[in-house]
């Protein structure tokens, strides 16, 4: 039998494949020709055999066929076996299989082995994969390694003891006595590894970061060799002493004084030695830099260090480099909170970065923003951020639109202000506002009394210029609904539109494509509760039994509903008020509904003729005691019904009843009730039944 | 470091890396996603990038593409040394590397990556030391000197070795 093709040469053979097909028929006759060679279990050419199925699953291909040939070259003598077995391990095997256990003789075997790089290839590949088992087996051994003098093993063993820590955690113990005093290499590969080591230790367990607190003043000295020791081509990275290593010190350091006051003060002057000799003119010295300043923020710094902490981070914004300015705002999202003057400061160039290239820039510069807003800078920060909200990206819209929300609702310096801010989300970023948005904002504008007029004249001139944006729309609807009268009674500032067209408006809504059911839901219902405020009641009644027969359930239903109000009480169309009242409660029901979003709503009315005539001050009662209104719809798995009567024994007093019911087979939890009370002042009181 | 992914601009994987456990199919599915994510980005864009609950920090180095997902506590900037590190081993090694030199040998860049990173962390700053040590256990490979006195009781069995 021919020797089996050489590595390098399949290599070159299957790039010369010029469809995904040839190559796939070049591979499984490889493949085919390997499977042969491993069952007559070839010795000599099982090395080469794995590597080249190492090669095709790379290019993505299965090669589980040879897993137990890598075990059998980690078993064997040859040096060249047990460096493709271990890789093939590493590539092939994960942990789980049951096949990686078989292993573990072999592992143990070779960290006992009289070659260094042997050993070396059994602790980076239990390092690297293995199991929990595997550990718990080898752990001992590595223990042994860690206590070498050999600093090549040595690294390796701290290294491969914090995966061994990672899986099996209780462990961890064990490592202890052989950490007495790694810190004391000279070999810095043993020092970078054990002070990993070391970081992983202390931040799994509150005890060992106690007992290696006192190993704080011997990182100190070390950090400060670094720094103040000449020029050291071993280590050196573009005039940076060892900066890897540096790195991970100040990580440890942060660990280790966190919540401590002495070692936060053994380490003051270290950090603030770092923080100002380290050059800046690279990405190496900025790495340094940046694992400073995280660790200053994090620990109990004196304030003189935090502000030089945050001006690095200043001075990182106006960086050239992008990937610098990315985490500087980064930083500053994290200390915003607690250091929240320092960092106001630098609110000019961080709303700069809003106008970035790059997406993340642009994102935490956003949201940096929003945690800067308050009431001094509210105006100028929300002209930025609106001009912002303007041109963004989609994917952004929807954020910065809750943000705008959230910020106007906080820090409004006016009522006027606040409104004119809504309207330029809706107007601008209108589609991408959240659902919830729109209830809320319904009930900001209820609760702004005095501008009520305002705003149903912008919000109706912006309804002249655009009706795609939904979330506006319904807002609008909503509002002309109520504030009606207002609108062309004279009390705007400009020309008010009349009645007719107002409706036309409305109406418009009702047969435009752009609108959505819901937002048919809001228009029916505005036109219908203008038929108390407006005159044209014939208009409406026309529109209203159109829509009496529309294919839309919903609209069918609500029409339907207000028909019966129209026949039922023509005699009392005269007493607006009253009427005002009952429809008013009925509108509560639906908008309630509507804002729920329930698509299968069905609002009922069963209605009887009343028996006695009306009589002041009891008719709304009255109404009521012959009519029963109820409503029922379904939200994701929520059920709510709502039914309407009159109390027993005392009769003043209406019983708005809602069952709300669990119908999923899963909890639901953060379940809110929140009631408002219609404008007619009555008492509301509520029990939970 | 999580992992560690090579691949050309048009999205070969070169090398992969893994230091977290994960079944073949779910490390398919990251590699995909992942390469195709980093090959949409623009060239001015920075060199990080939130990716599920990851980081990544990826580099271009002529037409291949370095990419390490690294957990939230670690040091961004860092790992870009850690990324130029691993490129200047490989450039001492093969004299000039490029694209081909990786592909032709993929088995001796995975040597040096385990050589240099352990677990996902540096094991020795000095690129003297790692490289040194690639060399010496090349040699126990091509036994064609004489070996060092540590593992000459290797010699004897290696001189049947049949090259890759």
């Amino acid at each position: 039998m021919p020797a089996p093709i050489r590595l390098r040469e399949l290599i070159r053979t299957i790039r010369t494949a010029r469809t995904q097909a040839e190559e796939r028929e070049m591979i499984q006759k490889e493949c085919a020709a390997i499977r042969s060679s491993f069952r007559e279990e070839d010795n000599t050419y099982r090395c080469r055999n794995v590597a080249k199925l190492l090669y095709m699953h790379m290019l993505g291909y299965p090669a589980h066929f040879g897993q137990l040939e890598c075990l059998k070259l980690i078993a064997s003598q040859k040096f060249t076996d047990k460096r493709i077995g271990y890789l093939g391990a590493m590539l092939l095997l994960d942990e789980r299989q049951d096949v990686h256990l078989l292993m573990t003789n072999c592992i143990k075997n070779d960290l006992n082995h009289s070659t260094q790089y042997v050993q070396g290839l059994a602790l980076c590949t239990l390092g690297c994969m293995g199991s929990s088992e595997m550990c718990r087996d080898l752990a001992g051994e590595v223990e042994k390694l860690l206590k070498t003098s050999n600093s090549y093993l040595r690294k390796k063993a701290a290294l491969c003891a914090v995966h061994v820590i990672r899986k099996v955690p209780e462990l961890m113990e064990m490592f202890l006595p052989a950490t007495k005093n790694l810190l004391s290499e000279k070999n810095h590969g043993v020092l970078h590894t054990s002070v990993v080591l070391l970081t992983e230790m202390c931040e799994r367990s509150p005890d060992m970061l106690l007992h290696f607190r006192k190993l704080v003043p011997q990182l100190v000295r070390i950090l400060k060799n670094l720094i103040m020791s000449g020029y050291s081509p071993e280590h050196d990275v573009s005039g940076i002493s060892d900066p890897f290593l540096q790195v991970r010190i100040l990580r440890l350091l942060r660990i280790l004084g966190r919540s401590d006051d002495d070692s936060s003060e053994a380490m003051n002057d270290i950090l603030a030695q770092v923080a100002t000799n380290t050059e800046t003119s690279k990405n190496v010295g900025n790495a340094i830099l940046y694992e400073t300043v995280l660790t200053i923020m994090d620990i109990k710094s004196e304030s003189g260090l935090r502000v030089l902490a945050i001006n690095i981070l200043g001075r990182f914004l106006l960086n050239n480099d992008k990937n610098i300015r990315y985490v500087a705002l980064t930083s500053l999202l994290k200390t915003v909170q607690t250091d929240h003057n320092a960092v106001q400061r630098h609110r000019s160039t961080i709303v700069d970065c809003l106008k970035d290239l790059d997406v993340s820039i642009k994102r935490r510069a956003m949201e940096l923003s929003f945690a800067l807003v308050n009431g001094n800078n509210i105006r100028g920060m929300m002209k930025e951020l609106l001009y912002f909200l303007d041109s963004c990206d989609p994917e952004f819209k929807a954020d910065c639109a809750s943000g705008v929300f959230l910020a106007a609702e906080k820090y409004a310096p006016s009522k006027r202000w606040h409104i004119d801010t809504i309207m330029r989300v809706l107007t601008t970023a209108g589609s991408y506002v959240r659902d919830d948005s729109v209830p809320n904002l319904i009930q900001l504008i209820t609760n702004s009394v005095e501008m009520h007029a305002y705003t149903v004249q912008r919000l109706y001139k912006a309804l002249l210029d655009d009706i795609s944006q939904q979330p506006l729309v319904q807002v609008s609807s909503w509002c002309i609904g109520e504030y009606g009268d207002l609108l062309v009674s004279g009390q705007c500032e400009e020309e008010e539109p009349i009645q007719d067209e107002v409706l036309d408006v409305l109406e418009g809504l009702l047969v435009s494509n752009l609108s959505t059911p819901v937002t048919r839901g809001y228009s029916l219902t505005a036109i219908m509760k203008l038929s108390t405020r407006f005159s044209s009641v014939n208009r409406i009644k026309k529109v209203v039994s159109i829509y009496g027969s529309s294919i839309d359930v919903e609209l069918q239903q609500r029409a339907v509903e207000y028909n019966a109000l129209f026949k039922k009480y023509d005699h009392m169309r005269f007493n607006l008020d009253v009427l005002y009242d009952l429809v008013s409660l009925l509108f509560q029901a639906n908008d309630l509904l509507d804002l729920l979003g329930g698509n299968d709503v069905m609002p009922v009315i069963q209605t009887t003729l009343p028996t006695k005539p009306a009589s002041a001050g009891g008719e709304l009662l009255d109404l009521l005691g012959d009519l029963s209104l109820s409503g029922r719809t379904t939200v994701n798995g929520l059920k709510i019904e709502f039914t309407f009567e009159r109390a027993n024994p005392n009769p003043n007093i209406a019983v708005i009843t809602i069952h709300a019911t669990n119908t999923t087979e899963a909890d639901m939890t953060e379940f809110v009730f929140q009631a408002a009370v219609p404008k007619v002042s009555h008492d509301l009181s509520v029990t939970f039944v | 470091m999580q992992f560690m992914l090579l691949f050309s601009r048009q999205g070969k994987l070169r090398l992969q890396k893994w230091y977290v456990p994960l079944s073949d199919k779910e490390k398919k599915k990251i590699t995909r996603e992942l390469v195709q994510t980093v090959l949409a980005r623009k060239p001015k864009m920075c060199s990080f990038l939130e990716w599920r609950d990851l980081k990544v920090v990826y580099k271009r180095y002529a037409s291949l593409y370095f990419c390490c997902a690294i957990e939230n506590q670690d040091n961004e900037l860092i790992t870009l040394e850690i990324i130029h590190r691993y490129v200047e081993l490989l450039d001492k090694y093969f004299g000039s590397v490029c694209e081909l030199d990786i592909i032709f040998n993929f088995e001796k860049a995975y040597f040096i990556l385990d050589e240099f990173l352990l677990g996902g962390e540096a094991q020795d700053t000095s690129k003297k030391n790692v490289l040194k040590a690639i060399e010496q256990a090349d040699l126990l490979q091509e036994c064609r000197r004489e070996p060092p006195l540590t593992v000459c009781f290797l010699s004897a069995q290696l001189t049947t070795e049949k090259p890759l």
